[in-house]
């Protein structure tokens, strides 16, 4: 158990970008993870194991130290209740901006804000940095909805490119912080098993700077 | 009310059942007996007492963790203990007074507002030992020793004592000539050993020189082995004494943890803030893998005693009872159990007692439905009551 070291990662896109830098890093998978409807994967080291999670259970994860890394985005990360974790590395893959949008030219109303997110304590610590008084309301997908249904003045929401506001008529407005992936290590872990975790660590350093530099 | 509101705990409060309570209260007695022979004086210091004393001295991390209750006899603020030290030190400055060096140890639950740990937890049971009237080294060391001599009494195994100094970090941001927000934002991202975010924020400090950056920076990335220590020296040496004092303070504590204690690792991560802001100097936290929170830390503070009006230097740790019985295999071995019927026979009753003296565990059997598992039972054979086995 002592000697496992355990990687979280986060189903999806992320996912889909990490393989890769893993790669570089020479963790590789012992089997295709698409193709496979398995939850634990082990790699070409006897030593580490993977195990593909949904993003919002990364950080739950690595905190409670049952895997000793995970990997997870920025937003994830901000939005988490977490005590025991270390940020140590950005990935610098799948960047997005954590942004707030709103119906195309429509001005905000003189009353108190709602405003609906997936993050809301993201979304929360926002405003109130901004001087602002918002009434938060949870949602769990289609944001871009709340504002024309009049659910929402306002929501908080990853944006890409942009495309998905856009096609329902709305707007980016403030960018509340940029977005990419981050590598997280339980602090026990990191104490406890500093040196294995060292060495992967300064791999995929390496591995994001040459990504960085194509 | 459904059935539910009348047997659901509150969150993160929990009971013991016996099982649990009985390996609880085994280590409870194990450690404290321990505590004593180091020459440790037990003290018992109240649930609650005025919100002004148990923070005093204390920094807003604490606060936001201690329960309030008004007392209707004052009208004024208590509060529920969340941690000792404080209380201790008040023992130790106010109430205990000479001027030698004092050593008390001390156990009981603690009530935190926040979940904290694995189990989320909010009701730890915390034990642990403080030294007050010695600043030197060499009572770091002793808490240390004794830290981990509780930690090995309890059965863990392979401990991992990270050790930092108060004094690098303090140094270090002093040296940068911050403002009060800055240094706490630094110090929120090195506790969070946020590096991206460290990397960008300490390159927005236009006021910065390129070396002051440069210090800022490194200082999260020095952890590791002993070798940190001489590469901090080399690299945050120069800026000031205090930082130069801390690191030979890290490399005696150390190297006399090394000497004493061979089977346990050493870590060193210079920026990290174990404890609670009132710390002062050397901090240490003990780690066990597979376990994803600090299961003991502590370290010197000699700041509390003097609002209390008596300055003392002091140096302490802490750990919660009920964690260390989740981690290890406290094996509580019961004493034999003896059957002894109902009965107004005096000389029965006699027997009993006797037999309680000795060491056996004697229950009266109520009938039927009373437990039927025991070593012996009390039957009355040539004139006397006698142990006999019982067959099982």
């Amino acid at each position: 158990m002592s000697n496992t070291l355990t990687i979280a990662l986060s189903k999806g896109r992320i996912l889909g970008e990490t393989l890769p830098l893993l790669k570089k890093a020479n963790i590789v998978p012992a089997e295709d993870i698409s193709k496979s409807r398995k939850l634990i994967f082990d790699t070409n080291h006897d030593h580490i194991k993977l195990v593909i999670l949904r993003a919002t259970d990364v950080p739950t994860y690595v905190d409670h130290g049952v895997a000793d890394f995970g990997v997870a985005g920025k937003d994830v990360l901000m939005e988490a209740s977490t005590k025991n974790l270390y940020e140590l590395l950005d990935l610098k893959i799948a960047k997005c901006r954590l942004m707030t949008a709103g119906v195309v030219g429509q001005t905000l109303p003189n009353r108190r804000l709602k405003v609906a997110s997936k993050f809301i304590k993201t979304a929360k610590a926002y405003f109130a940095e901004q001087g602002i008084q918002a009434d938060v309301v949870k949602l769990y997908g289609a944001m871009e909805l709340a504002p024309i249904m009049g659910l929402a003045d306002l929501i908080v929401d990853i944006v890409d490119t942009g495309n998905t506001l856009k096609a329902n008529g709305l707007e980016a407005r403030e960018l509340i912080a940029p977005i990419s992936t981050r590598l997280v290590v339980n602090k026990a872990a990191y104490k406890t098993k500093y040196t294995q975790i060292e060495p992967i660590i300064d791999m995929l350093r390496k591995a994001v700077d040459s990504n960085e530099g194509k | 009310m459904t059935l539910a509101d009348r047997w659901l705990l509150p969150e993160g409060v929990d009971e013991a059942l016996p099982e649990q309570a009985a390996k609880i209260e085994h280590l409870r007695r194990t450690l404290l007996n321990l505590h004593e022979k180091w020459g440790y004086q037990l003290v018992i210091p109240p649930l609650l007492e005025y919100l002004d004393s148990l923070l005093t001295g204390a920094g807003s991390d604490l606060e936001i963790e201690t329960f309030k209750v008004t007392d209707q006899l004052s009208g004024r603020l208590l509060g529920i203990r969340a941690d000792f030290t404080s209380q201790v030190a008040r023992i130790d400055a106010h109430c205990l007074k000479g001027n030698a060096v004092e050593r008390l140890s001390y156990c009981g639950s603690v009530l935190r507002t926040m979940p904290a740990g694995l189990d989320g937890t909010r009701s730890p049971i915390q034990l642990g030992a403080e030294i007050f009237g010695h600043g030197g080294v060499e009572s770091d060391i002793e808490v240390l020793s004794l830290m981990l001599q509780t930690l090995s009494l309890a059965g863990l195994s392979n401990v991992v004592l990270d050790l930092g100094h108060v004094d690098v970090v303090t140094g270090v941001l002093t040296a940068c000539d911050l403002n009060k927000d800055q240094e706490e934002k630094l110090i929120d991202l090195y506790k969070a050993k946020d590096l991206p975010e460290l990397d960008r924020y300490v390159d927005s400090l236009t006021l910065l020189s390129a070396t002051q950056k440069e210090w800022l920076v490194t200082l999260p990335r020095l952890c590791g082995n002993k070798d940190v220590l001489d590469k901090a020296a080399n690299l945050f040496g120069t800026i000031s004494p205090l930082i130069q004092n801390a690191i030979t303070q890290l490399k005696l504590i150390s190297a006399a943890i090394c000497h004493r204690f061979s089977g346990v690792g050493l870590h060193f991560d210079l920026s990290d803030l174990v404890s609670y802001s009132y710390h002062t100097g050397v901090v240490f936290a003990a780690y066990v893998p597979g376990h994803g929170n600090a299961i003991a830390r502590g370290g010197r503070y000699n700041n509390i005693g003097e609002v209390f009006g008596r300055s003392r230097p002091a140096t302490g740790f802490s750990t919660d009872l009920k964690a260390l019985v989740a981690l290890s295999d406290v094996v509580v071995t019961h004493s034999k159990t003896v059957l002894m019927p109902t009965s107004s026979c005096n000389d029965l009753w006699q027997k009993a007692n006797s037999l309680r003296a000795e060491g056996y565990r004697v229950v009266e059997s109520l009938g039927v439905n009373d437990k039927k598992t025991a070593d012996f039972k009390l039957d009355f054979v040539n004139e006397a009551w006698q142990l006999v086995p019982v067959q099982s």
